[in-house]
């Protein structure tokens, strides 16, 4: 009888280890290699296939290159635009090595689009302002609206030209630790990677683990996010011990195309789009009347559902319209031609000609794995740090995005922690020694696997997909309250009962997207449980979590970052705590705009 | 409403040969073929393997011979191809299981054209200038996903596997009109060999496959002339 995994395994050994080759992993990755670190890189696509690639907008950085601009200004927007749960410290990092990072970028070939004088151009976008909060600012640099995509592509051609070393299409399953597991204080070791061409599992040794595999938009029935981001490395870290943090902030962005959630950029607003009502109203004037289109996500997000509750929705329906007709054929053709071509093929609908119809999609996590300002995983509110793991990118929590994130700063946040990623663990590489061979470091995930792969009856994974999908948007979205959160819990708690039952149709060893596809189930069972657990526990509004029963933010309880730990099987409850917020700079403030 | 859904299915570890599986599935409104392929695993035969991710066009992992043409199943709507739909690998590469494909030649055919910006360091620590004019130049071969729609459409890759394909000149183009780059000697002498550029009919499959709508039939010919100029 065939089985889904092959019985021999093979075994690797480097130095260090990257989970996902986004822009994070592939910064990483390259600091690493200019370092001489023997090091693999495993994704379970092809690198280029990344979801960094579909970032649009640009990248925001203060380079002053179009109009005056200065980090410190782009440090206090990232810090108000994330409600005062960003942490100050690493919100300075990121708006000061945003501008040497993108020179680099640029250096390293990316093709900016430029300045009548040859310079990188800057747009606006979305939070981004001048003089802490006067007006919008020209920050964002990019490319047309695929900047994403270049910095993809420019990221892995310097990797080929490095010579880093790539396993395709290795799905990693298993994070490897020695002396217990994280909360028992031990050792990242490693990790169990599975070669989705033939079945084989695989044990890699290294002295640093990274985990860059992004997001996890698919726990939403409506999101831009790709079918791959299911949370992986944060469920795996969850399952080892590994606590995460400010799980409940996750951001809708306003412009996802109706029901099926492609995203089409902010660029379009910071290029001067408008939000339109069904009485052809901006009514944006009526929640952010400084900033209008260009107030962050999260207000935004409300304002749409507001507006729909309040009957203006078009038609009366869930959308309201994003109108760019007014700027002009060769503006929406040159700097939007991705969103154009996406809202002709999806919607049927001419942006040229047309106001084109949009809804709130599920976009991004600030919370995940929580990382210090060298991207070393903590173990505890404490700070202690988890020896051997790393994170960086949208699987981690530093916080630089606290409550909600600004337009581009995930971009901005990949660049500078994928690379403060690299050039920890190389320093971590040359000063430890390797960890331990241990035979059969792979035969427990083996079992969990085979016992998914063999069942013969049971449910299929897509009916607990698309349950768990509901639940996320009804109760776990832009409003919640007590009943909805409480509700969800349980839901999703019943849904891990149901998923031991999970049956796997393909029992082949051959490409078995099925065994893979029922694996990345369990890991959004796992983040859904933590998001709605976390949002269940802090009673207030603030940035993307906004709760109807609360609907003040509460300094006094909550200026306070959340970490949840998973139940075991001899305590099943999770376990929550709360880290203090750093601030340096900028006290707590009414956030207006 | 249902379409009829014919797949090119093939499992190395079961069959000695490939075959076709037909498959009733229920269609929405604004459907796309990868909708279609999702529904029939979910709903019909969770065996049914194929390769996807972003699910909007960025990716370039659904790209497919869909009813005979090279198309991302994931820009393709379903209302455009009528109530019979066939779904097969994309031609002229080994097929892995049934929709999947081996890319391995593929990327080592990209690798192979020096696809990174070659420069000297510039002076100092800021950004290079170029002009919007020297943007321009080489703003449509920036596009290119590697997606392998192209590569595999062409007629001459078909009848010489050792071509190295629209897919990697695209890539080694995007370099060699960057006013940034110095690289284009080694590139041009890589694509001048009997497998290089010489191999393009022009007969425009890539174009009319390229999901991105990338000119690569003019990026090609730019690339020969370029070899041809420099004597």
């Amino acid at each position: 009888m065939s089985s889904a995994l092959r019985a021999e395994a093979g075994q690797i050994d480097v130095d260090a280890i990257v989970i996902g080759a986004g822009g994070a992993g592939l910064w990483a990755a390259l600091e690493l290699a200019r370092e001489g670190i023997p090091t693999a890189v495993l994704t379970k696509l092809y690198p280029t296939r990344s979801h960094t690639g579909a970032a649009q907008g640009g990248v925001c950085a203060a380079l002053g290159n179009v109009e005056e601009d200065h980090w410190e200004w782009h440090m206090f927007d990232t810090i108000k635009g994330g409600d005062y749960l960003t942490d100050q410290d690493a919100a300075e990092v990121l708006a000061r090595e945003a501008i040497p990072a993108v020179i680099e970028l640029e250096r390293m070939g990316l093709p900016f689009n430029r300045t009548p004088d040859g310079k990188i151009d800057q747009r606006r976008f979305g939070g981004h302002t001048r003089n802490y909060g006067e007006g919008p600012v020209r920050r964002s640099c990019y490319a047309a609206d695929r900047t994403g995509h270049m910095i993809l592509q420019t990221l892995y051609q310097q990797c080929i030209k490095a010579g880093v070393k790539f396993y395709d299409e290795y799905h990693v399953v298993d994070l490897l630790f020695e002396g217990g597991s994280a909360d028992q204080g031990g050792r990242c070791s490693g990790v169990v990677g599975y070669k989705i061409a033939d079945g084989s599992l695989h044990v890699l040794r290294a002295k640093a683990v990274l985990l860059a595999t992004g997001g996890y938009g698919r726990a939403w029935r409506v999101t831009s996010n790709a079918h791959s981001l299911a949370g992986d490395g944060m469920a795996l870290a969850w399952r080892q011990g590994v606590p995460l943090m400010d799980m409940e902030f996750y951001q809708f962005h306003p412009t996802g195309i109706v029901g099926i959630g492609i995203l089409l950029s902010e660029a379009a607003r910071g290029e001067g789009g408008y939000l339109l009502n069904n009485e052809g109203k901006r009514f944006m004037e009526d929640y952010a009347p400084k900033l209008m289109e260009l107030a962050p996500r999260d207000m935004i997000s409300r304002a749409m559902y507001q507006e729909i509750r309040a009957g203006r929705g078009i038609d009366g329906k869930d959308y309201v319209y994003l109108d760019v007709r007014h700027l002009g054929r060769k503006v929406i053709e040159e700097k939007l031609p991705d969103i154009t071509d996406f809202a002709r093929v999806y919607q049927g609908v001419e942006p040229i000609s047309e106001p084109v119809p949009v809804q709130p999609t599920a976009h991004y996590a600030m919370g995940g794995v929580p990382t210090n300002l060298e991207t070393e995983v903590l173990a505890n509110a404490a700070g202690a740090v988890v020896p051997g793991l790393f994170a960086a990118g949208e699987v981690a929590c530093v916080s630089v995005h606290g409550a909600n994130r600004l337009g581009t700063n995930s971009l901005v946040d990949l660049l500078v922690f994928g690379k403060r990623a690299g050039k920890r663990m190389a320093a971590i590489c040359k000063s430890t020694t390797a960890p331990k061979h241990v035979a059969g470091a792979e035969r427990a995930i083996r079992e969990e696997m085979l016992a998914l792969s063999t069942r013969p009856e049971g449910v299929r994974p897509a009916e607990i997909r698309r349950a768990l999908a509901d639940v996320m948007m009804e109760s776990v979205g832009v409003y919640r309250d007590e009943a909805l959160l409480t509700s969800a819990v349980k839901e999703i708690q019943r849904l891990k009962g149901e998923y031991q039952r999970v049956r796997v149709e393909d029992t082949g060893s051959v490409f078995n997207t099925d065994l893979l596809e029922a694996r990345e189930l369990g890991y959004l069972l796992d983040v859904s449980e933590a998001t709605a657990v976390s949002a269940l526990a802090r009673k207030e509004s603030r940035g993307a979590h906004s709760r109807e029963d609360y609907p003040e933010r509460d300094d006094a309880k909550f200026l306070a970052h959340t970490m949840v730990w998973r139940g075991t099987d001899q305590a099943p409850a999770t376990k929550i705590d709360y880290k203090p917020v750093t601030i340096t700079k900028f006290e707590p403030k009414p956030r207006v705009y | 409403m249902d379409v009829e859904l014919k797949i090119h299915r093939f499992d190395p570890e079961r069959d000695s040969a490939p075959h076709w599986e037909t498959y009733r599935v229920p269609v929405e409104p604004m459907d796309r073929v990868l909708d279609l392929l999702t529904r029939a695993k979910e709903l019909l035969d969770g065996s049914i393997t194929f390769r996807r991710s972003c699910a909007h066009g960025v990716c370039g992992s659904d790209a497919l011979l869909i009813n005979g043409r090279n198309r991302l199943a994931c820009k393709v709507r379903v209302e455009q191809l009528g109530k019979s739909i066939s779904v097969a690998p994309l031609p002229g590469l080994p097929v892995v299981k049934d929709l999947v494909v081996d890319m391995d030649e593929f990327f080592g055919k990209y690798r192979s054209v020096l696809p990174f910006l070659i420069a000297d360091e510039p002076e100092g620590t800021g950004e290079r200038l170029q002009s919007q004019q020297q943007r321009d130049v080489y703003d449509d071969t920036t596009k290119c996903i590697l997606c392998a729609a192209c590569t595999s459409s062409c007629p001459s890759f078909w009848a010489q596997p050792e071509y190295v394909g629209p897919a990697a000149i695209v890539n080694a183009h995007r370099f060699i009109f960057d006013s940034r780059d110095q690289g284009a000697d080694e590139r041009l002498e890589i694509l001048s060999n009997e497998d290089g550029v010489w191999r393009c009919r022009t007969t425009f499959n890539c174009v009319d496959a390229c999901p991105r709508g990338i000119n690569i039939t003019k990026a090609i010919l730019e690339v020969s002339s370029a070899i041809g100029s420099r004597g």
